[in-house]
C-alpha cells in the first residue's frame, strides 16, 4: 500500500464524489418526503402506491394555520364568493374558515424560547469560558468538571424534580422557565466548546490591546470576540438545535401560553382526522429557522480560524 | 522620552522565582538589551516594565514616576511582540491606528499620523491590505508602526526578529537600529542572540536563572566578563576556560598554573583553591616561543580568520588566528597568551576575581 500526497486521480474523485452524493440523498429523502407531503392534498397524501408526481396544493398550509367548520350545501351556496385562495381551498371541501389555529403562537413561542436560551447560553458561556481560559481560578479544573457533570445523565432524569420546582416557583408554562431550563442544559456545552476556541486565541492579541490603551473588557470584546466568532457561531448552532427540537420537557412543562411547536404539531392529528399534509406543513415550517440560521452562519463554520497574523 | 530605573525587581510565580532582585538603569534614549538564555527571566522583566505582569516586589521608575503597579494603558509604553500580534480581523491601517483610536483622537488626525508613520516605515502601499497575507518583514514593520504611532515614552521589544529568517533578520536589525537613532526613544529589547545584542545595543543586561549577571556596554561585557556564565554566553567560539588549583593574592601579576607561570592583570583580591583562567580565542597566538605546548587537533576556516582547535596540557583550547597563517593538523605549536586580557574566576561561585582589567565594571566584590 503506497501513500501519496499528490492530488487524487479523477477516478478516485469520481468514486468519492458519488458516495458522498448518494449518502446525502439517502439522508435527505425523509426531509424531502415531508416537504412533498406538505404540498399534497389529504387524499394524495394517503394514496397507495404513494404519489411521486401530483398536483401541488397549499391545502396543508391552509389547514395548519386555520380552524374550519363544516356547513350545509345551502349555506355554502349563499355565501359571497371566496375572498382569497385559502377560502377557496376550504370551500372545495364544503367547509368555511372559523378562525386562526394556534400554530402561529406556538411557532412564535419556539422562536422566543429557542433563540432566547441560545443567546443566554452563548453569552454566559463566552464570559465563563474566557475567565476559565485566561484567569487563574482556584479549583478551575474541578469547576470545569462539575459544569460538565451536569450533562452526565439524561436531562429527562431530573424532569420530576424540575416539574415540582417549577410549579412552586410559578415557572410552569412560562417563556422564562423554558429559557432558563434550556440554558441550564446548554451552558456546559457552551462553556466547554468556547473554552477550547478561546484557548486557541493567542494572549498576545489582548496584551497588545492592553498596551494600546484599552481596558481588559474592551480588549475582550474588541479583540477576543471577533477572533472567537467561529466558535461562537458553532456553539450557537448546537445550542439552538437542542432548544429548538426539545420535546420531552416541552410536553411536560408547557401546555398553553409557552407551548412550543414540537409538542403542538402532533396534536393536529386529532383536529380533523389524520391531516398528514397539515402536519407535514408544520414540520416543514419548523425546520426552516434552524436551516436558515445554519446557512447564515455557514461561512463562520467553514472558515478556518484566522490566525494568519501570528506565526505559530 | 524617558529614563527607566529598575530597583530590586522580583517576580515569583508560585514557588518559582522568575526574576530575583534585579536592579539596573536604562538611560534616556538608550537602546538597551536584555540578554540571556530562554527561561532566564528577561521576558518577564520586560513584561513587568510594560505592565503585562505585576512584580511581586520592587519598583520601576519611568521618568521618575513609580509605575510598577499601574495597568499597561496608564504607562505610555509600547510593546512589540515576538509573534507581532497584529489584530487579524483588522487591516494594516486599522492595526496602526488602534492605539490612537483608544485615546479618542480625531479621525482626521489619525489619518495624518498613520500616513506619517507608514512613510517612515515604507509601508504606505499596503495600508488597506489585510494583515493575514503580509510577509514576516512587513508584519514586523506594521507591528513597529503600531508601536511608534503614538510616540510613547519607551519601547519594549520581545525578540522582535525571532520570527524572521536569518537573512532578513540582518536587514531588519539595521532598520530597527536606524529607526531608533532617528527617533531617539528609549528602547528595551529582549533577545537570546548574543550577536544581535552586541550589534544593536548601547548597553546590555545579561541574565541567567532569574539573576542579573552583568550590566554594561557590549565592549565591557565582552572584554571584562563578570562571571563564567557571561564569558561563556558571549562570543563565538566562547572563551577558553583553563581550570587550575592555585593561590592568588592581592597585587599578584602572575599565577602558577602547573609547570607554567602565567602573567595576568594585577589582581585586587585574594583567592585560593579551584580557579579558572579565562582567555578569548583571539587572544591566544601560535608561536614557536610560546611556553604552553600543544598540538593542533582541527581547523575551522572562516574566511578572514580560522579557528584552531588545540590539545594542550590544560585541556582543549580554541585559538582564533589570521586565515593566512599556515597551520596543519597534527603540528606541535607553542601558545602565547595576551596577558592583559586574561580574567580569573573562582570556580566555587563562577564570579570573576577583581583585577586592574575589570575594576569598577561590576558592583559585587
Amino acid at each position: 500500500m503506497s501513500y501519496s500526497v499528490t492530488e487524487p486521480s479523477s477516478r478516485q474523485k469520481w468514486v468519492a464524489g458519488t458516495l458522498v452524493v448518494l449518502y446525502a440523498l439517502i439522508t435527505m429523502v425523509p426531509l424531502l418526503w415531508i416537504m412533498m407531503t406538505s404540498f399534497k392534498t389529504p387524499p394524495d397524501s394517503i394514496s397507495y402506491p404513494p404519489k411521486i408526481l401530483y398536483q401541488p396544493s397549499l391545502e396543508g398550509y391552509v389547514n395548519l394555520f386555520t380552524t374550519r367548520t363544516r356547513v350545509s350545501p345551502e349555506k355554502l351556496a349563499s355565501l359571497p364568493p371566496p375572498a382569497n385562495f385559502a377560502e377557496e381551498i376550504v370551500r372545495d371541501r364544503k367547509m368555511v374558515i372559523a378562525g386562526p389555529s394556534k400554530f402561529g403562537g406556538r411557532f412564535l413561542n419556539s422562536v422566543i424560547i429557542g433563540f432566547g436560551s441560545t443567546f443566554l447560553s452563548v453569552f454566559l458561556g463566552t464570559l465563563a469560558a474566557y475567565a476559565f481560559s485566561r484567569f487563574k481560578i482556584p479549583l478551575a479544573d474541578d469547576l470545569l468538571f462539575f459544569i460538565l457533570s451536569t450533562r452526565m445523565m439524561p436531562p429527562i432524569a431530573v424532569a420530576i424534580p424540575i416539574f415540582l420546582m417549577y410549579r412552586k416557583l410559578g415557572l410552569n408554562d412560562t417563556h422564562l422557565g423554558m429559557i432558563l431550563l434550556y440554558t441550564a442544559v446548554n451552558i456546559s456545552l457552551a462553556v466547554w466548546l468556547l473554552k477550547g476556541f478561546i484557548d486557541e486565541i493567542p494572549r498576545e492579541y489582548e496584551e497588545a490591546a492592553l498596551i494600546d490603551g484599552y481596558t481588559r473588557f474592551q480588549a475582550f470584546y474588541k479583540v477576543v470576540l471577533p477572533q472567537a466568532a467561529t466558535g461562537i457561531a458553532s456553539t450557537a448552532i448546537f445550542c439552538l438545535i437542542f432548544a429548538w427540537n426539545e420535546y420531552a420537557f416541552a410536553v411536560l412543562l408547557t401546555s398553553g401560553t409557552a407551548q412550543t411547536a414540537p409538542p403542538f404539531i402532533p396534536t393536529i392529528i386529532g383536529v380533523g382526522g389524520l391531516d398528514w399534509p397539515a402536519i407535514a406543513a408544520g414540520a416543514t415550517l419548523f425546520l426552516l429557522p434552524v436551516m436558515i440560521f445554519t446557512v447564515m452562519l455557514r461561512k463562520h463554520l467553514l472558515r478556518g480560524i484566522t490566525f494568519g497574523a501570528v506565526r505559530k | 522620552m524617558a529614563e527607566i530605573v529598575i530597583k530590586n525587581l522580583r517576580k515569583d510565580f508560585g514557588d518559582f522565582t522568575a526574576v530575583q532582585e534585579s536592579s539596573f538603569t536604562i538611560e534616556d534614549g538608550e537602546f538597551f538589551m536584555l540578554l540571556g538564555p530562554s527561561g532566564c527571566g528577561k521576558t518577564t522583566t520586560l513584561r513587568m516594565i510594560a505592565g503585562l505582569e505585576l512584580p511581586t516586589s520592587g519598583e520601576i521608575f519611568l521618568d521618575g514616576e513609580e509605575i510598577s503597579q499601574r495597568p499597561p494603558s496608564k504607562r505610555d509604553i509600547a510593546f512589540v511582540f515576538q509573534m507581532f500580534a497584529l489584530y487579524p480581523h483588522l487591516n494594516v491601517r486599522k492595526n496602526i491606528s488602534y492605539p490612537l483610536a483608544s485615546q479618542g483622537m480625531k479621525r482626521r488626525d489619525i489619518k495624518a499620523k498613520v500616513a506619517e508613520v507608514s512613510k517612515i516605515l515604507g509601508i504606505e502601499h499596503m495600508l488597506d491590505k489585510p494583515v493575514g497575507g503580509l510577509s514576516g518583514g512587513d508584519r514586523q514593520r506594521v507591528a513597529l508602526g503600531r508601536a511608534i504611532v503614538r510616540e510613547p515614552k519607551a519601547f519594549m521589544m520581545d525578540e522582535p526578529l525571532g520570527a524572521l529568517d536569518a537573512e532578513f533578520r540582518e536587514h531588519m536589525s539595521e532598520e530597527l537600529r536606524a529607526l531608533h537613532d532617528r527617533m531617539g526613544a528609549t528602547t528595551v529589547y529582549v533577545t537570546h542572540d548574543q550577536l544581535e545584542a552586541m550589534q544593536m545595543g548601547d548597553k546590555i543586561v545579561v541574565m541567567n536563572n532569574a539573576v542579573v549577571e552583568q550590566f554594561g556596554t557590549p565592549r565591557d561585557i565582552y572584554n571584562k566578563p563578570a562571571s563564567v556564565f557571561v564569558a561563556d554566553f558571549i562570543g563565538s567560539p566562547s572563551m577558553n576556560f583553563l581550570p587550575f588549583n592555585g593561590t592568588v593574592k592581592s597585587g599578584d601579576t602572575t599565577v602558577q598554573m602547573g609547570q607554567q607561570r602565567i602573567v595576568v592583570p594585577e589582581q585586587l583580591t585574594s583567592a585560593e583553591g579551584e580557579l579558572i583562567l579565562g582567555i578569548r580565542p583571539e587572544n591566544i597566538s601560535l608561536s614557536d616561543n610560546g611556553a604552553v605546548k600543544s598540538s593542533v587537533v582541527a581547523l575551522e576556516y572562516l574566511g578572514t580568520t580560522q579557528i584552531v582547535v588545540l590539545d594542550s596540557e590544560y585541556g582543549e583550547l580554541k585559538a582564533r588566528v589570521d586565515a593566512a597563517q599556515p597551520v596543519a593538523v597534527g603540528e606541535n605549536v607553542g601558545l602565547e597568551f595576551d596577558s592583559a586580557t586574561i580574567t580569573l574566576f573562582a570556580k566555587s561561585n563562577g564570579r570573576a576575581l577583581r583585577s586592574v582589567l575589570n575594576d569598577g565594571v561590576f558592583p559585587h566584590g
